[in-house]
Formats: structure tokens, C-alpha cells, sequence
């Protein structure tokens, strides 16, 4: 199998959708002729045509406001938000509308649509660059909010959630797109080649929504993480020697309870990782099931790692990005309690 | 440089407020019959004084005049009287079983019933519409079933969409009718949306979206221009200007400065400002605009120009805000009148055919009424309360599963 990046990965999945569905078309800013900042849809245009892959006005409400009137006839849109950071002009099109339409209209009307979006800091962006947004989205009932953490997941979630009925969240790591970013930002980047998730097959296939990863087996802690704080979730636990059990959650809504249950039951200790600030984020509702689901198994207090609460400030980017050291850092203390 | 005076603030106000006589001495309405008639190939930019006059056809006299005439059959146009008269008829019912009790809220389209009614003969069931809450018109000109509208409105056991959105949020991908928002603007882009998606795979059908002159202020309005003008997509889009949202006159939209349908000129697309109260020059202009449509010259905004004689719902009190008289004195009268003064004038209708059509469509609405409250009214008869659990997503996951079990159910 070739090896490929997150980004010739999710390529290949658009590139498989449009090829298999004459219902799936692409469009969102610059996706187009240019194949989109990140190049995510490069090539795509030139190969099955201008009203499969077109570039959109600057207008993220009617992006996401056109794909749902296109989803309720029965296409299946997928439409790139440039960064994640841009997506609050959609806010309403995606609260009020793409996630209520089959509630409210008893699924009359339907609009299956995915809405990718690169996310999360790591890149020098600065505070409209840098934005991990998924826990506005998990709070939104009728929504399904995805997050890969490698390219092998990329490809086949991504196509997992074009083919699925409901409106999907699909929020792409950016820090990530080129290689499996610790958080050792003093390091060399390495590339995804060589990483057995880069082996990543040319043709169709699927990894199933709401079903997470276990990526490293481990018996003193559960690490629950997305994305990548995956990745530097695996380092914490190799700098810091504790035999951490990494989760890749893979999907946010629906969670795998299941998963998270098992390992926390398993090793009694838990710490959650994410880049998004603190209050509210999607690492108060996993602190929340643990803790309903396995307040009896537990040897210490959940911990939480996780940005600051501030916005994401330019030059001190890695004084908030959760790196291994913090992550180690917690892992020591719930080891302690 | 220093400013030479101090700078105001402007917050513009309506000519006339409770205890005024109505002003409408501002209003330009030009004569019936005056404004003309463009080829639908013609460039946007050439028939740009469209969104400034008022295409009327229906003169003083009830006559139909000049180049907009759509020379629509009696028998349709007949139709279109009907499904106004019933219109209003089940307005007035509704209106009374919310003051009854009977449900908690209704939306009257009183004086506006020409827009959806007469659009809804010129498009067909295929065209999909994303209505506003005052387009119950176009339900019921399709022949939609009164019973199931009030079930919907009554939120009883056999309403279509469970007892989940407020009254009149009706929904029904059968007879073209998008599911309501009550977010204002939001359904603008979706139906644009939907006619690129038609236009995609080389359908046929279009798409008609309905706004009204408040919410055009919302930035939905203005990227569904966008798009409907950058994609040229098949869709009509309507500006139903009845000069009030809630209490905010037109002026707070920005309808001091400019038409509503001047909107459009910006966005490179032609524009058409339509006398709404006339039967015929809104079913003129729809039929212009769906032309256009359907020959892949894209699309249209329509301002129909119209007055909302009613409240804006049953929680509303108009008396607050604008002069009393101000609804009856509206020039551009009332669009049921002015058909039937047409029909009357052609030979084609009758005061007693309109009295006694009045009296059917009563006793439709009463008949209806009936079968919906047999089934019960609101709180007295609700879909199965578990069904509130189904639908958030295709297939309920287990946070879904296990809440219903917790709810009981």
C-alpha cells in the first residue's frame, strides 16, 4: 500500500466519493481550481469536472446554507470550512438547520452533508487560525462531530461520514496534516511515512463512526485524547515510563462509551486530553461519564489537560499547547492520588 | 480635521404611530398597466428601474391593463379566489381557537393571501418552496388537507411532524413545501442550495424561497444573493414587504432609503417590485421569474408589495404601534376584493357566488376543524411521547437509547 499523508489521504477519499456517487460534489473557498489551502481537494476539480469540486463566495452561512437545501434533495455536499476558526457564520445554518431538519419536519426532509474543517493550533496561526471549535458542536443535538488522528482513520472516516444520513462535523488536526506532530515543537518534524497508519489503501473503505481506537494497551492509566494530543498523549507516556492505555477517541459524538468504560474500569486512573480551552470543553462531558460510569473503579481524581483558558495567543504558543510535559505531568499526579 | 459640527445619531421612525391619522402621501404607487414589460433574456443591468416602479395590472376600475397582463383563464383565476377566500377563512378559525385555547399560537397572513396563493398556481408541486410562516397560502392553493394543517397546529396525535416545532411550522416534502424555520432568513440560501442541486443534475424543477422585508437585514438574505447570482441558480426569490416585522417598520430594515427589490441590482440580478395586493401582476411576475428559471437565465427577486393587515401573531397587538386605521386605508386595498372585483367586472363571478363561496369555504374550514378536534386539540391528544426520542439522528445512538429509558419510555 502506498503511504500517505493525512492530506493525500483525505484527498483519496473525496477522490473514491466522487468517482462511486454522482451525488457527492465539493465546494467551499478555494477548493476549487486551486484545490484548497491545504490541498486537501487538489486535482479533484481537474478530474471529475467544475460542478463537482467549484469554489465558493466568502460566505460560510451559505455554504453550509446552500449544502443544506442541496442535502434536501437529495445530494450528498461535502463542503470545506478554510479553518475551523470561520465557522461561526455558519453557527445558525448548522444549529438551527442542517442538525434540526429531520427532527422537526418528523424526517420529511432530510440534508446529509459533511462540513470539513482543518482545526486546532500547533502552526503559528495565532488566534483565527488556531481554534479547536468541537465542543460548540457536540452540544448540538442532531450533529455528529469527527476528528482522525491519522491517515489510515482520515480516509476511512472521512468516507464514513459522507456516506452517512446525518449532518457530519468532520474536524481535520492541521498540525498533523504532514506528519504525527508529540508536541516536541524543539524536534524535526517527522513525516508520516513509516507510521504504520500512513499505509493507507487507494480504494474504498470505511472506519465506522462513533467507534474509538485503542492505540496503546496499558494497566496503570487511561488516556482519553483526539486528534493530536493522540500523539502527544503516546509520548507522555513513553517520556514519563507510566503505562498509560491511549484512547483515540476518533469520534466525538457519539462517543464510545464502551471503549472508555472498559479501560477506566480497567486501570482505575484516568486523564483527559485536549488542545480546546477548559471550561465546557468536550473534556468536562468525558469527565463527567467516567465518572458516573466508573466512580467506583476509580484509585485517583479525573484529570484534565487541556489550553488555557484564554484566547490562543500567537507567541506563546507552545506555553498553551498541552504539550508531553504537562500531559506527563498529570499522568504522575493521578499515578499519586 | 475636526468635524465643524457635532455628528447625530439617526434612528429612523414610521411617519404615523397610534392616535396619528395614516399617512401614505410618501407612498409612489404608479397607475396600473404603466410599467413595462422586458424579454426574460433581457441583461439585469438593462431593466434596473424595474426594482424601483410597481408592476400593477388591475386598475381602479378592476381591469386588467397593459403589458404585465398575464391573460390567465377565468377558471384559474377563480381557483386563485377560492384558496385566498379559504385562506382566510381558516385564518379567522385558527385565530379563534388560539383566543379558545384550542392551541397555543397562530400566524394570520390577512391581506397578503394574493403572494402565496397566486405563486402557487404558477409553480408546480414539483418546485420546491421555502416559505416563511405566512405562506400558508400555498398549502392550501395545492390542496393540502385543512384537517392535518390544524393537527399540526393543534401538536395532537396525528400531527405529521410529532408535536416537535410551534404552530404553523407546517412541513411536506409532497407538496413542495420546505419545513419552517422560526430562525427568519435562514431557509434563503437552502432553497438556492436546492436549485443548484436541481441544476446539478439537470432537473427540471426550481426552487422558491419567501423572506420578509425585516429579514432581508439578516446575512443569510445576502449570501443567498450571492450565490444565487454567482451559481445563476433556478429560484425565485420573494421579498414579501408588508411594512411591519413585529413593531419595526420597514425604515428598520433599511426601506427608507431604497426598495426592498433594489437589493437585487447589487447582487447583478434582475429585480422586480410587484403590486402584492394584485392578484395578477404577482402571478405575472412569478410566471416571468419562473421562466427565466426554467430557460437557465437564473434568478429573481421579487418585492411584493403588500401590507400585513393583521398582527404579526396572536401575541401580538398592533394598536401599540401603529395607527388603527392604517390596515383599512392601505392603497393598494385588498387582494381579495380587487380579484373578485376583476371576476365581477368580466362576467366571470358574482357578489352571490362570492357570498356563498364564502359560506363553502366556512363550512370546509368548520368541517375540517371538526375532524382535527375529534383527534384533540393541544394538550388534549399528543403523538406517543416516546417519538420525542426518534429522528435527532437516523439511527438513535446510545446516549438516545438510554435517556428515553430514563425518561420512562
Amino acid at each position: 500500500m502506498p503511504a500517505m499523508n493525512m492530506i493525500q489521504a483525505l484527498n483519496s477519499a473525496l477522490d473514491n466519493m466522487l468517482e462511486k456517487d454522482p451525488n457527492v460534489l465539493i465546494f467551499g473557498e478555494d477548493v476549487g481550481f486551486f484545490g484548497g489551502v491545504f490541498r486537501v481537494t487538489d486535482g479533484l476539480q481537474k478530474k471529475h469536472g467544475l460542478t463537482r469540486c467549484f469554489d465558493a463566495p466568502i460566505a460560510e452561512g451559505g455554504i453550509v446554507g446552500a449544502a443544506i437545501g442541496m442535502g434536501a434533495y437529495g445530494l450528498r455536499p461535502v463542503v470545506e470550512i478554510q479553518f475551523a476558526d470561520y465557522i461561526y457564520p455558519a453557527y445558525d445554518q448548522l444549529v438551527s438547520e442542517a442538525a434540526r431538519l429531520r427532527y422537526r419536519s418528523a424526517a420529511d426532509f432530510t440534508a446529509p452533508m459533511t462540513i470539513r474543517s482543518p482545526y486546532g493550533g500547533g502552526i503559528f496561526g495565532g488566534n483565527t487560525h488556531s481554534q479547536s471549535v468541537e465542543a460548540l458542536f457536540t452540544h448540538v443535538a442532531g450533529l455528529k462531530t469527527v476528528i482522525p488522528s491519522n491517515p489510515y482513520d482520515a480516509k476511512g472516516l472521512l468516507i464514513a461520514s459522507i456516506e452517512d444520513d446525518d449532518p457530519v462535523l468532520f474536524l481535520e488536526p492541521k498540525r498533523i496534516y504532514n506528519g504525527p506532530f508529540d508536541g516536541h515543537h524543539e524536534k524535526p518534524v517527522s513525516p508520516w511515512a513509516g507510521h504504520p497508519m500512513s499505509d493507507v489503501p487507494a480504494e474504498h473503505y470505511t472506519v465506522p463512526l462513533g467507534k474509538a481506537h485503542t492505540l496503546r494497551e496499558g494497566k496503570d492509566l487511561t488516556v482519553l485524547a483526539y486528534g493530536v494530543m493522540v500523539h502527544v498523549a503516546l509520548a507522555a507516556a513513553q517520556d514519563s515510563g507510566i503505562d498509560a492505555e491511549v484512547i483515540d477517541l476518533r469520534t466525538l459524538v457519539p462517543v464510545d462509551i464502551e471503549a472508555i468504560e472498559a479501560s477506566v474500569k480497567k486501570t482505575g486512573r484516568c486523564v483527559i486530553v485536549h488542545e480546546a480551552t477548559r471550561t465546557s470543553g468536550f473534556g468536562a462531558e468525558l469527565s463527567a461519564l467516567v465518572q458516573e460510569a466508573c466512580f467506583y473503579h476509580l484509585e485517583a481524581p479525573i484529570e484534565r489537560v487541556t489550553g488555557w483558558d484564554t484566547p490562543y495567543p500567537h507567541a506563546f504558543e507552545w506555553d498553551y499547547f498541552p504539550g508531553p510535559e504537562r500531559v506527563a505531568k498529570a499522568m504522575r499526579r493521578v499515578m499519586e492520588g | 480635521m475636526k468635524n465643524t459640527q457635532a455628528l447625530s445619531l439617526h434612528v429612523p421612525e414610521p411617519q404615523t404611530r397610534p392616535g396619528d391619522e395614516p399617512d401614505f402621501t410618501r407612498l409612489q404607487l404608479p397607475a396600473a398597466g404603466s410599467v413595462e414589460r422586458p424579454g426574460i433574456s433581457t441583461p439585469a443591468l438593462q431593466m434596473r428601474e424595474l426594482a424601483y416602479g410597481l408592476i400593477r395590472v388591475l386598475d381602479e376600475e378592476g381591469r386588467a391593463i397593459g403589458p404585465w397582463n398575464p391573460r390567465v383563464d377565468p377558471e384559474t383565476l377563480r381557483r386563485g379566489l377560492k384558496a385566498m377566500l379559504l385562506t382566510r377563512a381558516f385564518d379567522d378559525r385558527m385565530y379563534r381557537a388560539q383566543r379558545q385555547g384550542k392551541t397555543s399560537f397562530y400566524m394570520k397572513c390577512t391581506g397578503e393571501e394574493a403572494v402565496a396563493c397566486a405563486q402557487a398556481l404558477v409553480l408546480t408541486q414539483e418546485d420546491m418552496c421555502f416559505p416563511t410562516y405566512r405562506q400558508q397560502g400555498l398549502l392550501i392553493t395545492r390542496g393540502y388537507p385543512l384537517a392535518t394543517m390544524m393537527n399540526q397546529i393543534y401538536s395532537n396525535a396525528s400531527d405529521p411532524i410529532k408535536g416537535r416545532q410551534l404552530p404553523v411550522m407546517y412541513s411536506s416534502k409532497a407538496f413542495g413545501f420546505f419545513t419552517i424555520s422560526g430562525n427568519l432568513g435562514t431557509q434563503y440560501p437552502q432553497a438556492v442550495g436546492w436549485a443548484m442541486a436541481s441544476a446539478y443534475k439537470g432537473d427540471d424543477k426550481i426552487a422558491a424561497a419567501w423572506i420578509g422585508d425585516g429579514a432581508t437585514a439578516e446575512g443569510d438574505f445576502h449570501s443567498a444573493l450571492t450565490f444565487a447570482s454567482v451559481y445563476r441558480a433556478p429560484v425565485i426569490l420573494n421579498i414579501v414587504n408588508n411594512q411591519w416585522a413585529i413593531s419595526s417598520y420597514h425604515g428598520i430594515a433599511g426601506g427608507d432609503q431604497t426598495t426592498f427589490a433594489a437589493r437585487g441590482i447589487g447582487y447583478g440580478l434582475p429585480a422586480l417590485r410587484v403590486d402584492g395586493n394584485d392578484f395578477l401582476a404577482v402571478y405575472a411576475a412569478t410566471e416571468w421569474a419562473a421562466e427565466r428559471a426554467r430557460a437557465n437565465l437564473g434568478a429573481t427577486v421579487l418585492e411584493l408589495y403588500t401590507y400585513r393587515a393583521a398582527q404579526h401573531s396572536t401575541s401580538d397587538d398592533p394598536a401599540r404601534y401603529r395607527p388603527a386605521e392604517e390596515a383599512g386605508g392601505w392603497p393598494l386595498g385588498d387582494p381579495v376584493l380587487r380579484l373578485a372585483a376583476h371576476l365581477i367586472g368580466l362576467g366571470e363571478w358574482s357578489n352571490e357566488q362570492h357570498a356563498a363561496y364564502q359560506q363553502e369555504a366556512i363550512a370546509l374550514v368548520r368541517a375540517a376543524g371538526k375532524e382535527a378536534e375529534a383527534i384533540g386539540t393541544l394538550g388534549q391528544s399528543r403523538p406517543e411521547a416516546a417519538t420525542m426520542f426518534e429522528d435527532v439522528y437516523k439511527d438513535m445512538d446510545w446516549r438516545l437509547l438510554r435517556q428515553k429509558r430514563e425518561a420512562g419510555f
